[in-house]
């Protein structure tokens, strides 16, 4: 029923209408949906291409030290003169690959440990248990302990952020496993015999693929956030990358007389958390309309 | 309900043993020798060897671990690394300002968030509810210190109504030592608002739908009473258990405020014993902030209990 009411809503009847002209109507049915896609989609491209477009992010300029958005320089200049504009689009992709790498990291491992906790029963006391405890920890100290007693590179920094992330992705897996496996089509597929892999991977997964989604899209939002926050407390991203929690850091010394360092990478950072979590929210109201409008996480 | 409860204490024992388990391999992570780290760098070689054997580091993991969790046990969390003091002393310094600052937190969070999500509940099309919905969803994109320097920049810097950063104990006077948590605390609470005010609206409008409301409404039952004994009453376990949850998130959070505003707590202690990588403070630390997320979610699972009779299972 969840899937039937997304197919109405995103690409479905194709039955007298084109393609195009359901792609073209989609801002018009779900503006938000539209909105908080273009946003990402404009990031993205962003990070792809930012260091052909932009001057260099690393170029000091001592004289023109400090100075306010201009046009010559929209974001202005930071303590040492280099370009906030330059670096906060060239920030993009630290938080960006981040996001993305945490996702696929959290999503592989937990949807992985939500099947096994979800189908085979016995072992599921156990691994919540695990899942539990790392829930008891929070998610900052933990990824700050974890790079920090490590060291930070790229991997550390993914997993220190995937760690905390991986017990909800799992809770959220197993409780949509718990009711697939009760479904009559999986209680036939056992009865005929099936193989284990081949019920897990044809009849369960794909139910399950909705409340995935959303829920790596929320992990995708979250994982930016831990990582500014790593880069802001000086345990992240090493500091002469430009990415958007070092450009904050190094901003907050000068935020009565520039505050335009830590304002711009600030907003740059909530408009792409904000556009993530907006297509969560999004797509999960289209997924399972009886929760429209928020619920637990 | 005894039975309810010292079953709710039971399930908590495995978690924290998990914890512990996790705390103690931390150190193992950490390349290098931790028997040298602990001796310090000026340390002789039969020094290091002394603090090899006192520790019992030269031992197999699970006899080393065993004896390392009997120390914490006993009250016994070593010595600072960076300050050679006991861990156990350095963390009862700086627990005052965490503690206020956190039920400060607590209190500005429930205090607004759930008015907000009533309304939100109630006129879901209305002003209230949209503003507190979009709100909700800028509480979630914003990390903590964002919140905290835009605080800082219009009501310090630009208004002067509270202290840039700094924190007054409670020693000098109970209003000034919270008019200096306020700004900490309207950061902090942000995101606790929104999960709050979410998991509010979303409870009401559950409990709106139920026949025993649309009979206390039809028999003329004033809407404040249908609201206090019918709608909250029932509505009260998701909101109680959003708060136990999200009290992890309150508890990372402080990590971060407390080093934007320079406040001498448990969370500055700890950003700076992590980046001092000053392992027996940081051990005593996670343990702490993991044992009282346990302790309260273990208060959320008896509060349960008392607020809906129908769990005492």
């Amino acid at each position: 029923m969840a899937m039937t009411h997304a197919a109405e809503g995103l690409d479905a009847p194709d039955i007298g209408v084109n393609r195009f002209a359901q792609i073209a109507s989609l801002p018009v049915r779900q503006p938000i949906l539209a909105l908080s896609c273009a946003l990402l989609l404009a990031f993205g491209v962003t990070a792809v291409v930012s260091p052909w477009i932009t001057a260099d992010p690393a170029a000091l300029d001592p004289l023109n030290r400090l100075q306010p958005p201009s046009l010559a320089e929209p974001f202005g200049t930071d303590q040492v003169g280099r370009s906030v504009f330059a670096r906060a689009l060239v920030g993009t992709r630290v938080s960006l690959s981040v996001g993305i790498a945490v996702a696929v990291l959290t999503t592989l491992i937990g949807v992985c440990t939500g099947v096994i906790a979800g189908y085979f029963r016995s072992v599921d006391k156990i691994v919540m248990r695990a899942m539990d405890a790392v829930m008891a920890i929070p998610a900052i100290l933990l990824a700050i302990a974890l790079v920090a007693l490590i060291g930070a590179s790229p991997i550390v920094i993914v997993t220190a952020i995937s760690l905390p992330e991986i017990p909800r992705m799992a809770r959220v897996v197993r409780a949509s496993v718990l009711s697939l496996r009760e479904r009559v089509y999986v209680e036939a597929a056992i009865t005929c015999g099936g193989r284990t892999v081949t019920i897990l991977h044809r009849h369960i997964l794909p139910g399950a693929a909705g409340p995935i989604m959303v829920q790596s899209t929320y992990v995708f939002a979250s994982a930016m956030i831990l990582e500014s926050i790593l880069s802001f407390l000086g345990a992240g991203t090493p500091p002469d990358v430009p990415s958007w929690g070092n450009m904050m850091s190094e901003g907050r010394q000068f935020l009565q007389i520039a505050p335009w360092i830590l304002g711009f990478p600030a907003l740059m950072l909530a408009m792409t958390v904000l556009a993530a979590n907006l297509l969560g929210d999004v797509l999960r109201d289209l997924l399972d309309p009886s929760f429209a409008g928020g619920e637990m996480r | 309900m005894t039975g309810y409860v010292v079953g709710r204490l039971f399930a908590a024992i495995p978690v924290l043993l998990a914890v512990a388990v996790f705390v103690f391999l931390l150190l193992s992570l950490v390349p290098g020798d931790p028997a040298v780290l602990i001796a310090g760098d000026f340390a002789s070689p039969p020094q290091v060897e002394a603090v090899r054997q006192a520790l019992g580091l030269n031992l197999p993991l699970l006899p080393r671990f065993l004896a390392w969790a009997g120390r914490i046990l006993s009250g016994d969390f070593g010595l600072s690394l960076f300050s050679r003091i006991p861990v156990s002393q350095l963390v009862a310094q700086r627990i005052e300002p965490t503690l206020l600052l956190s039920l400060m937190t607590i209190t500005i969070a429930v205090v607004v968030a759930v008015p907000l999500g009533l309304v939100a509940a109630y006129r879901p099309r209305g002003l209230v509810a949209r503003l507190t919905m979009a709100g909700a969803v800028l509480g979630f994109s914003l990390p903590v210190f964002v919140v905290a320097f835009a605080l800082v920049y219009t009501l310090a810097l630009g208004l002067h109504w509270f202290p840039v950063q700094g924190y007054k104990p409670l020693s000098q006077g109970m209003l000034a030592c919270l008019h200096s948590l306020v700004l900490p605390a309207i950061s902090l609470s942000f995101l606790y608002i929104a999960l709050i005010a979410r998991v509010t609206r979303a409870a009401v409008l559950e409990v709106l739908r139920e026949d025993y409301v649309r009979t206390a409404h039809a028999k003329g039952l004033a809407a404040r009473k249908i609201i206090a004994r019918h709608v909250l009453s029932n509505a009260a376990v998701p909101i109680i258990t959003v708060v136990g949850i999200g009290f992890a998130a309150l508890l990372g959070g402080v990590v971060v405020t407390e080093t934007v505003f320079s406040i001498p707590g448990l969370g500055r202690l700890t950003a700076d014993s992590i980046l001092r990588r000053d392992y027996p403070v940081v051990q005593a630390l996670i343990l702490l902030f993991a044992f009282v997320y346990v302790v309260v979610n273990l208060v959320v699972d008896i509060l349960y209990a008392v607020v809906d009779p129908r769990i005492r299972y």
